[in-house]
C-alpha cells in the first residue's frame, strides 16, 4: 500500500518561468507578498471578513455617538451637523462595508467547498473585487478629513441634500467622496457575483446536481442575480448624480427641470433589493446551521430553495413602499402594497420549515444553534413590523420615526447580523482549524441579544408617540427621555458584546491554546466537512462524485451507495493557477483615478465657481489601470501543479 | 513518466457542469447586468422627456439640431460592422487566420466610424449658432434634454470605444503569431458584447432620435 501511495508523489513543480513576460510570485510566496497577490478564495475570504470585522467596530462606534447624544433631550454631545454626518456614515458603513462584504466572505470561503470546487471560476477577478471593496472602504472614510468632512445626506442619498447649494459648508466634498466610494464598491459587488454565478452554474463536482446545492449556495446564487441586477440602477443613478455635482447637469436639479423625485425610485429600485441581498445570505446560513444542531435533515429543502428564489424575484417589485409618502397616486400605492404584504408568504414559508427542522430533532444549544434561533425570533419581529408597514395609511403614520428605525435594525441586526455571526461560529473552526471556547461564545450572545433587544425594542414605543429618527436631539416633555436611556444602555451592551465577538474570532486565528477541530467538530452535514481544517490549499486532492444532498452526513452514516466516491488520480496532478499582482495594480489605478476625479477641480473658495480642472491625476490612474488589464490579459492564469498524497485534503 | 516540468504548462480547456466556458457565461451574466445600465438611462431619458418636452414647443424644439440624416448613416455603420463581427467569429473557427484579421479590421474601422460621428455630432450639438445644446442648457433655457441625451448616448458611445480597443487587442494579438482556433471562445465572447452593444443603438436610436420626428 504505501509504495502504492508514493507513486502520486511526484516533485512539486516551480512556476514554469521561461513562459512569463512580468516578474510572478511563485509558488511557495509566503508573507505579505503572498496576501497582496493571492488568488486563493479562502484568503480572500478572510481578508473580506476581517476588513468588514474592523468597519463594524467604525460603524459600531459611529452608533455609540449617536446613541450618547440622544442620552437626553437638548444634549450637545455632536451638533446637528455631525449628527447628520453619523448616522449617514454608520448607515453607509453598516450596508455597504459591514453586511455585504460579511456575505461576501462567506460566499467566498464557503461556497466552493459547499460545491465540489477547488477555487471560483475566475480567481484573479475575485481579488479584484476584494481590492476594489477595500478602496471603496478608504475612499468614504478619507471624507472625515477634507472639506465639509464627510457626506451629511444619509445613506439613501436624497436630491437635493446632495446639491451643494443647500449644504452647510462651502464647497462640500462628503457627498462626492460618498458617489465616488459607492461606485467603487459596486464594481467590486458586481465583479465578485458574476464570478460567484459562474462560478455555481458551471464548476461543480461531478454529481452535484442543482437540487443537491446546500442552501447557503443557493442563497449565494440568488443574491449574486440580485446584485448584478439591482446594482446598475444605483451605479446610473449615482453617474448621474456626478454629472450633476461635477459638470452641472440638471437630473435631480429642481431649480431647471429636474426632479428629485426621479432619485427616489432610482435609489430604491436598487435599495430594495438590497435588503434581500443582506438578509438571504443570512437566511443560507440559518439553514445551514439549524439542521446540523438539531440532527435531522434540512425540512422542505425544495420549498426554501423555491421561496428564496420567489423573494429574490418579487424584491424588485416592491421598492416604492420606500416612498408611499411622496404621493405616487392611488394605483401605484396599492399595487406596491399588496405586493409587499404577498412578499411575506415565502418569508413565512421559510421560518416554518425552520421550525419544521427543529421539530423532534435532538437539539443542541451551542453557540451558532443559539445565534440562529437568535436570528429567527428576532428577524420575526422585524417582520411583522414589515407587514404593518406595508400598509400604505399605517406607513404613513410611521414614517420618518423611530418605529421605523426599529424595524429595520430588528431585520438587519436581529436579522442578517445574527445570521453571520452564526456563521462565524459554525465556519470559522473550518478557518483556523481550532475550536472556539463555547463559554465566552456563549456569554458574547447573551450580551448581544439582551443589549439588542433593550436597544431597539424601545424604539417602537418611542416611535409610536412620535420621536422623529434623524434628528439631533429633542425637547424636554414629549416622554422621549427614559425610552432613550434605557436605548442607550442596551446599545453599550450590544458594542461590548460585538467587541467581545470580534476579538474571540480574530485571537482564535492565533489562540494556540485551543482545541484542534478537527474534520467535522459540529456533525455537519455538507462538503466542506469533509475536508481537513484548515483547508488545503487545493481543497479537493481528488474531486469528488456527490451521491446526495447532505454528503459528508451520508458518508459517515449513510448506506454505502449513497457515500461519495473520488475520481481516480490524474498524472498530471492538481492544477493550481498562479498568484498575480494585476489585481493589485489594477485596483491601485482605479483607486488613484477616482481620488484624482475628487480633487481635479480646483473652486473659488467664495463662490464654489470650478476655476480650473486638471485631470493629470485622473488619468495616469486610468493609464495604471488598463496597464493592469493588458498585464493581465498576456500572463494568463498561469499555473503549477500539486501532487497532494491521496488522503490530504 | 516524462519530466513532471513539461506538464505545468499544460492546459487543457477543464471541464464544466454545464459544458458551456465559463467565459461565455460572465459575459451573458455581464450582459443581463448591462442591459439594466442601459435601461436605467433609457427610462431616465423617457420620464425626462415626458416631463419636459421639446417638441411642439416653439422655443425648445430639439430637431433644429438634430441631423437625422448623419445619424441615420451612423446607425447603418454600426449595424453592418456587426456583419463583420460575426464573419470574424466564423473565421476564427474554422481557423481562417487571414480572413479573422480582415474581419476583425473592418469590425474595428466601422465602430471607429460611427465613433467619429458621435465626436462630430457632439461637437456640432454644442457649437451649433443659436441653439446650443449643453449638458445643462438647450438654446440658453435651462434644460434637461442635454443631460439624458448626452449621458446616454454617451455612455453607448463608451461602450463601443472599449469594444474597438478590445478588438484592436485581437488585432495586435493576431500578428503575435499565437493566435489559433484555441482564441474562438474569447473571440466569440468580444463579439457577444459588440452585438450587444449594437443592439442597444436599435433601441437607443428610436427612442432618443426618430422619437422627436414622430410624436
Amino acid at each position: 500500500m504505501a509504495t502504492e501511495s508514493v507513486k502520486y508523489v511526484a516533485p512539486e513543480t516551480e512556476t514554469q518561468l521561461q513562459n512569463q513576460v512580468f516578474p510572478r510570485p511563485g509558488q511557495h510566496t509566503t508573507g505579505i507578498i503572498d496576501w497582496l497577490t493571492t488568488i486563493d478564495h479562502k484568503k480572500i475570504g478572510l481578508m473580506y471578513g476581517l476588513a468588514a470585522l474592523f468597519f463594524l467596530l467604525v460603524g459600531g462606534l459611529e452608533a455609540l455617538l449617536i446613541r450618547s447624544q440622544l442620552w437626553t433631550h437638548n444634549l450637545d454631545v455632536l451638533n446637528n451637523r455631525q449628527y447628520n454626518q453619523m448616522f449617514t456614515m454608520h448607515g453607509t458603513t453598516m450596508v455597504f462595508l459591514v453586511i455585504m462584504p460579511l456575505s461576501a466572505a462567506f460566499f467566498n470561503f464557503v461556497m466552493p467547498l459547499q460545491i465540489g470546487a477547488r477555487d471560483v471560476a475566475f480567481p484573479r477577478m475575485n481579488t479584484l473585487s476584494l481590492w476594489c471593496f477595500i478602496a471603496g472602504g478608504i475612499t468614504l472614510n478619507l471624507s472625515w478629513f477634507f472639506t465639509g468632512g464627510s457626506p451629511a445626506i444619509g445613506w439613501f442619498g436624497y436630491a437635493p441634500l446632495t446639491d451643494n447649494r443647500f449644504a452647510e459648508v462651502m464647497n462640500d466634498m462628503g457627498p462626492d467622496f460618498w458617489v465616488f466610494s459607492l461606485q467603487i464598491l459596486g464594481i467590486a459587488s458586481l465583479l465578485a457575483s458574476f464570478n460567484f454565478i459562474t462560478t455555481i452554474i458551471n464548476m461543480r463536482a461531478p454529481g452535484m446536481t442543482m437540487m443537491r446545492l446546500p442552501v447557503f449556495t443557493w442563497m449565494t446564487l440568488v443574491v449574486s442575480f440580485l446584485i448584478i441586477l439591482a446594482f446598475p440602477a444605483i451605479t446610473i443613478a449615482l453617474a448621474e448624480l456626478m454629472f450633476d455635482r461635477t459638470y452641472g447637469t440638471n437630473f435631480y436639479d429642481f431649480l431647471e427641470g429636474g426632479k428629485p423625485h426621479l432619485w427616489q425610485h432610482l435609489f430604491w429600485i436598487f435599495g430594495h433589493p438590497e435588503v434581500y441581498i443582506l438578509i438571504l445570505p443570512a437566511m443560507g446560513i440559518v439553514s445551514e446551521v439549524i439542521p446540523t444542531f438539531s440532527r435531522k435533515p434540512l425540512f422542505g429543502y425544495g420549498l426554501i430553495v423555491f421561496s428564496g428564489i420567489i423573494i429574490g424575484f418579487m424584491g424588485f417589485a416592491v421598492w416604492s413602499h420606500h416612498m408611499f409618502t411622496t404621493g405616487m397616486g392611488i394605483v401605484a400605492t396599492s399595487a406596491f402594497s399588496i405586493l409587499t404584504m404577498l412578499i411575506a408568504i415565502p418569508t413565512g414559508v421559510k421560518i416554518f420549515n425552520w421550525i419544521g427542522t427543529m421539530w423532534g430533532g435532538r437539539i443542541r444549544f451551542e453557540t451558532p444553534m443559539l445565534f440562529a434561533l437568535g436570528f429567527i425570533t428576532m428577524f420575526m419581529i422585524g417582520g411583522f413590523t414589515g407587514i404593518m408597514h406595508s400598509s400604505v395609511p399605517i406607513d404613513a403614520q410611521h414614517q420618518d420615526s423611530y418605529f421605523v428605525v426599529a424595524h429595520f435594525h430588528y431585520v438587519l441586526i436581529g436579522g442578517a447580523l445574527f445570521g453571520l455571526f452564526s456563521g462565524f461560529y459554525f465556519w470559522l473552526p473550518k478557518m483556523t482549524g481550532r475550536l472556539m471556547n463555547e463559554k465566552i461564545g456563549k456569554v458574547v450572545f447573551t450580551l448581544m441579544f439582551i443589549g439588542f433587544n433593550v436597544t431597539f425594542f424601545p424604539m417602537h414605543y418611542l416611535g409610536m408617540i412620535g420621536q422623529p429618527r434623524r434628528t439631533h436631539t429633542y425637547n424636554l416633555g414629549h416622554g422621549f427621555e427614559a425610552w432613550n436611556q434605557i436605548a442607550t444602555v442596551g446599545a453599550f451592551i450590544l458594542g461590548i458584546g460585538i467587541a467581545i465577538g470580534v476579538y474571540q474570532f480574530v485571537s482564535s486565528f492565533f489562540d494556540k491554546k485551543l482545541k484542534p477541530a478537527g474534520k467535522n467538530p459540529w456533525d455537519a452535514r455538507t462538503l466542506e466537512w469533509t475536508l481537513s481544517s484548515p483547508v488545503k490549499e487545493y481543497n479537493f486532492a481528488r474531486m469528488p462524485i456527490i451521491k446526495s444532498r447532505d454528503q459528508a452526513w451520508e458518508n459517515n452514516y449513510g448506506p454505502k451507495e449513497k457515500h461519495s466516491e473520488k475520481e481516480p488520480v490524474d498524472d498530471h496532478g492538481v492544477h493550481m493557477p498562479d498568484r498575480s499582482w494585476c489585481p493589485l495594480v489594477t485596483g491601485a489605478g482605479l483607486l488613484t483615478l477616482i481620488l484624482g476625479m475628487l480633487f481635479h477641480a480646483t473652486k473659488d473658495l467664495e463662490t464654489g465657481v470650478v476655476l480650473e480642472r486638471d485631470y493629470m491625476i485622473p488619468i495616469i490612474g486610468g493609464i495604471v489601470f488598463v496597464i493592469g488589464i493588458i498585464m493581465w490579459a498576456i500572463e494568463g492564469p498561469g499555473g503549477y501543479h500539486l501532487f497532494p498524497k491521496e488522503d490530504e485534503e | 513518466m516524462s519530466d513532471p516540468a513539461t506538464h505545468a504548462i499544460e492546459h487543457h480547456e477543464p471541464v464544466t457542469s454545464t459544458g458551456i466556458p465559463s467565459k461565455k457565461i460572465l459575459m451573458w451574466a455581464f450582459l443581463g447586468s448591462d442591459c439594466m445600465f442601459f435601461g436605467t438611462l433609457i427610462s431616465t431619458h423617457l420620464i425626462y422627456r415626458k416631463i419636459s418636452a421639446t417638441v411642439g414647443s416653439t422655443t425648445v424644439d430639439i430637431r433644429n439640431i438634430f441631423d437625422i440624416e448623419l445619424t441615420s448613416f451612423s446607425t447603418f455603420i454600426l449595424l453592418a460592422s456587426s456583419l463583420f463581427m460575426a464573419l470574424a467569429v466564423s473565421a476564427i473557427h474554422k481557423g481562417n487566420l487571414k480572413s479573422t484579421r480582415w474581419m476583425l479590421l473592418g469590425t474595428i474601422i466601422f465602430g471607429s466610424i460611427f465613433l467619429a460621428c458621435q465626436v462630430y455630432e457632439f461637437t456640432h450639438f454644442v457649437t451649433h449658432e443659436g441653439h446650443e445644446l449643453t449638458l445643462s442648457h438647450y438654446q440658453d433655457q435651462d434644460h434637461v434634454f442635454g443631460s439624458t441625451f448626452y449621458v446616454l448616448t454617451g455612455t453607448h458611445g463608451t461602450h463601443v470605444a472599449i469594444g474597438v480597443f478590445w478588438l484592436l487587442g485581437w488585432l495586435v494579438y493576431s500578428f503575435t503569431g499565437k493566435m489559433s482556433t484555441a482564441d474562438a471562445m474569447d473571440i466569440e465572447c468580444c463579439g457577444l458584447y459588440w452585438h450587444f452593444v449594437d443592439i442597444v443603438w436599435i433601441i437607443i436610436f428610436p427612442v432618443v432620435y426618430l422619437m422627436e420626428y414622430a410624436f
